[in-house]
């Protein structure tokens, strides 16, 4: 399995060199980070070729990792029913950047690049009708970026008096529990009450 | 004139001759018994055709994937149930391959068999809603009185294996939660037996039907282009006589050793699917025949959780065992940790390729889980599918896509 793999990484990276900027295999699967700009040409390249025939799109989603300067990895899954094999390509996206939609190549990645928009902010250039898809209507921000907090902001209520859903700021009875369960001789960051002592004492 | 295009008073319409004639503008749902939970579609009719479906989902989001990353592994598993309800252990397969991916935990072979069994009695339980469910929107009250009776029974060996009917959280990282007891497999078996018989009443009632047949063949075709352009997966591929199955193409578990056929449609309407789903119920059958027999034969005997750092320890070790007890405490606080990389496990659960696209940095929590859900895509073709049918064919459409809200809206 992972040397089919490699052979088909290897054959990817000699046919399109301005689109690969790096492969890997692990987990028996195969990673192919592809420069932002040639994502729709790739794309359709794999589709095209008779060795990738990555015909089916499987998945679209995005990871935040907010300490990066390109902020966001786009995350494509494809799938070839006729080679039997699967590809994930990833794109790396600064904050103000647009990730060219590649509705035209597979029409299914509408509804994964509107949930993308709609929980990250990441816009796609070229998208037919990019409008927030899980969230409410009206809702504000992009819950599954890192510095979103879990509770959200709003709570909703029906209140009685005025026959309506009412919106209202989060507040918490209790609480969000976050528990830390690092121990504190291996990877804690902060210190224990106490400890501020030991450095005075220096 | 009764068209509107004369007055009494002799007057005129602004557009003389014939009458402007607007497309009409239709909410179905999501308060509606055939939207099959909470859709709510947006329809644009020209006369009774449907000229655009614009569905609005989300109306169940729960934000899974947000809350998911504020929990350990373990912790996160019972949210699978809550995706599909219907099957709810095919949805945990998927988590706990994931995981046991990254952590390169091998499942005793007495586990990989219960999650087999279980993962099959799941196909059945869900194509058994389906099926008769479907039925119902298209006009026949029986067949989900009698298919509900045999989902009662189903969700009763739920119960016997892990104490919920439902919401099971019985597959586990590393195997499953507790073992079988012996009677349990010999019910199994025993319904195995049985179920045939009403397979067929169902089958009698629905399949020569003349008003089911004119509802749902010829409705919905699906061409093989049409698979690929809106990556439909599961019985929308095998009802177009395409035979993909995950299950056979890129097997987990143990579904390599077991012998199944795959049933494929000719035509790729509703009306196929339906046969398929009937047929792929006696498959299911025959693999929890043979799981059960290699549950019971000697060499299905054994552990059924891959003892280490992800799952407990034995209870008798821990009223001797110190170690055992500090483990045991440990994992149910803090949890394992999983190494640093990222992988998508994916399982052929009833509706079609249910896969968790998981990234761990190596903490005790996944730093993002992506949930693909089939019938988010199955769903999203709904506009393409249903644009020149009839009204009345929007409900059988929906009923044979298979949707349920738990999973699409996550």
């Amino acid at each position: 399995m992972t040397t089919a793999l490699q052979e088909l990484g290897t054959h990817i990276e000699i046919k399109r060199p301005d689109c690969v900027l790096s492969w890997d295999v692990s987990f028996d699967e195969l990673t192919v980070d592809v420069a932002r700009a040639n994502i729709v040409g790739f794309v359709e390249f794999l589709k095209a070729d008779r060795t990738c025939q990555f015909s089916t799109l499987v998945d679209i989603t995005a990871v935040d990792y907010p300490e990066r300067a390109q902020r966001f990895d786009v995350v494509y899954h494809f799938l070839s029913m006729y080679q039997n094999h699967r590809i994930r390509l990833r794109v790396a996206v600064r904050d103000d950047e647009m990730v060219p939609s590649i509705t035209d190549v597979h029409a299914s990645a509408n509804w994964f690049e509107r949930e993308v928009f709609d929980m990250f902010g990441i816009l796609f250039s070229g998208h037919p009708d990019l409008r927030r898809i899980l969230t409410d209507y009206g809702f504000r921000g992009y819950p599954l970026r890192k510095d979103f907090p879990t509770t959200g902001y709003t709570e909703v209520r029906y209140d009685e008096s005025k026959k309506r859903v009412v919106y209202e700021p989060v507040s918490l009875v209790q609480e969000y529990r976050q528990f830390d369960f690092m121990s504190p001789w291996e990877g804690a960051h902060y210190i224990l009450p106490g400890d501020e002592k030991q450095e005075e004492a220096k | 004139m009764m068209d509107g295009s004369k007055f009494d008073d002799g007057s005129t319409d602004a557009q003389s001759g014939e009458q402007k004639i607007r497309n009409f503008n239709i909410n179905f749902g999501p308060q509606h018994p055939a939207a099959h939970g909470v859709l709510r579609l947006v329809l644009e009719l020209d006369g009774e055709i449907v000229e655009r479906c614009d569905p609005h989902i989300g109306l169940l989001h729960r934000g899974t994937e947000k809350l998911m990353e504020s929990r350990t592994y373990l912790q996160n598993l019972p949210y699978f149930d809550r995706l599909d309800y219907v099957a709810p252990m095919n949805q945990e397969h998927a988590w706990c391959l994931a995981i046991e991916r990254l952590t390169g935990v091998e499942v005793p072979r007495r586990a990989s068999l219960i999650r087999v069994l279980y993962s099959e009695i799941g196909r059945i339980l869900s194509h058994l809603l389906n099926v008769t469910t479907q039925a119902m929107d298209v006009g026949a009250l029986t067949p989900p009185l009698w298919g509900f009776e045999e989902r009662e029974k189903l969700m009763v060996f739920y119960e016997r294996a892990c104490g919920a009917r439902l919401h099971a959280a019985y597959f586990r990282p590393g195997g499953v939660h507790q073992d079988l007891p012996p009677q349990l497999l010999v019910d199994i078996d025993e319904w195995a037996d049985e179920f045939p018989k009403v397979l067929d009443d169902i089958d009698e009632l629905l399949t020569e039907n003349r008003v089911f047949k004119q509802r749902n063949a010829d409705i919905g075709i699906i061409s093989e282009q049409d698979i690929l352009d809106w990556g439909f997966s599961g019985v929308m591929v095998r009802g177009s006589g395409f035979a993909w199955d995950l299950r056979r193409a890129q097997p987990y578990e143990c579904y390599d050793e077991f012998d199944f056929q795959i049933p494929v449609g000719k035509n790729g309407d509703c009306f196929d699917r339906y046969l398929v789903r009937m047929e792929e119920m006696r498959q299911s059958l025959r693999i929890i025949k043979q799981a059960i027999a290699k549950l019971q034969a000697p060499e299905g005997q054994g552990d059924i959780l891959a003892r280490g750092k992800i799952t407990p320890p034995k209870r008798g070790e821990m009223k001797t065992s110190m170690e055992a007890l500090i483990h045991h405490f440990k994992l149910y606080t803090e949890g394992f940790h999983v190494p640093t990389g990222e992988v998508y496990a994916a399982v052929e659960a009833p509706k079609g390729e249910f896969g968790v696209y998981l990234v761990s940095d190596g903490s005790n929590k996944p730093y993002r889980s992506k949930i693909r859900a089939p019938g988010f895509l199955h769903l999203q073709a709904m506009d393409y599918v249903a644009s020149g049918h009839q009204l009345a064919d929007v409900a059988a459409i929906i009923g044979t896509m298979d949707v349920v809200f738990g999973e699409i809206d996550r």
